[in-house]
């Protein structure tokens, strides 16, 4: 038995997991009609519904699929495209890095699954999640499965169905995520830096979203914030910055 | 194989390997460099901006103002509530007869 097996026993597991899925809920909710688009998007440029659902199923990375899936549709050579979809997604490797300090307790297999379902929110949510306690696997795994199943579904419905999103923009559909990772932001606002690394990001973003185009800002952008966290800090403990 | 199958596995591996990457490559260093732990520290507010900058510069005074609304909310309240508030006023803005 592992240390993690026995601290969390098993109505509390599901507890955890439970939990994690009603944290999940507002990303959920704000990722479906970007899956159904995907889905409607993906079958108008060609793609089978089983196809796009299987590449929902597979990659689970919005902005990198609706990249991919608008290439895919001009004909370009298929390396290109998967090396677009590995830029897209570069992001995620910031993630793993910030969020593999808070899995210590977590078995080999438990983090092989578990990086699989590293999205945005998954993310941002988990770092969340530790700032109160521990990230349990459990919880983790709630939120992933919420956000994975809503995701693959909305795909499939998209697909299949088409045009069946409705008003989006009088829903607010189009924004609710902007409100949401805004709220985020705002949450690690007690971190070290943080005043400085939200500037800069939002410049570095800004001017990438106009100069070089989407998505690109965001890796431009999260670059920019994350060296310039690194630059202000003394190079060793106890130094005065 | 289809030249769609294609892209969706090699999709799926480069996506994969984004995903544990950075864990991978942590892992291997023992002692995490002062400068390393800080910017591990600003990746959630940096990679959070950068979704959430353009957008606002993109939009329009609506949007702007479901955003202070909710941020001064966001100063107070739970994320949850937040993110209520903030829609809300967005959803009423949207739907007033302006």
């Amino acid at each position: 038995m592992s240390a993690a097996d026995r601290t969390e026993d098993k109505p509390g597991r599901l507890a955890d997991f439970v939990d994690g899925a009603l944290r999940g809920t507002p990303v959920a909710l704000a990722a479906l009609p970007f899956g159904m688009l995907f889905g409607t998007v993906g079958v108008q440029n060609g793609m089978s519904v089983a196809e796009a659902t299987l590449m929902s199923a597979m990659l689970f990375a919005g902005a990198s699929q609706l990249v991919g899936i608008e290439m895919f549709g001009q004909k370009i050579a298929p390396w290109v495209v998967v090396l677009s979809i590995f830029a897209v997604n570069f992001r995620h490797i910031l993630y793993s890095a910030a969020i593999g300090r808070h899995l210590a307790r977590w078995t080999r297999l438990q983090r092989a699954v578990g990086f699989f379902f590293l999205t945005d929110g998954q993310y941002a949510d988990g770092e969340r999640k530790a700032l109160q306690g521990p990230l349990t696997f459990s919880w983790y795994m709630g939120y992933a499965m919420l956000l994975y199943s809503n995701w693959v579904l909305a795909t499939l419905v998209g697909a299949a169905f088409g045009n069946l999103i409705p008003d989006a923009y009088a829903l607010g559909l189009d924004f609710l995520l902007v409100i949401y990772f805004m709220g985020m932001v705002m949450g690690f606002r007690k971190r070290p830096l943080w005043l400085p690394v939200v500037g800069v990001s939002a410049a570095a973003s800004i001017a990438a979203y106009y100069v070089v185009g989407s998505p690109w800002h965001v890796s431009v952008g999260a670059i920019a914030g994350v060296a310039l966290a690194a630059v202000l800090t003394p190079g060793r403990k106890g130094a005065t910055p | 194989m289809s030249a769609t199958l294609w892209i969706i596995l090699a999709g799926t591996v480069v996506t994969y390997m984004t995903r544990i990457g950075g864990y991978l490559v942590l892992s291997r260093v023992r002692r995490i460099h002062p400068r390393v732990e800080a910017a591990l520290d600003a990746v959630p507010a940096a990679v959070l901006t950068t979704l959430v900058a353009p957008a606002a510069a993109a939009a329009g005074p609506l949007e702007w103002a479901a955003l202070v609304v909710a941020g001064v909310v966001a100063l107070r309240a739970s994320l949850l509530t937040m993110f209520l508030v903030g829609s809300a006023v967005l959803i009423l803005l949207r739907n007033l007869p302006l």
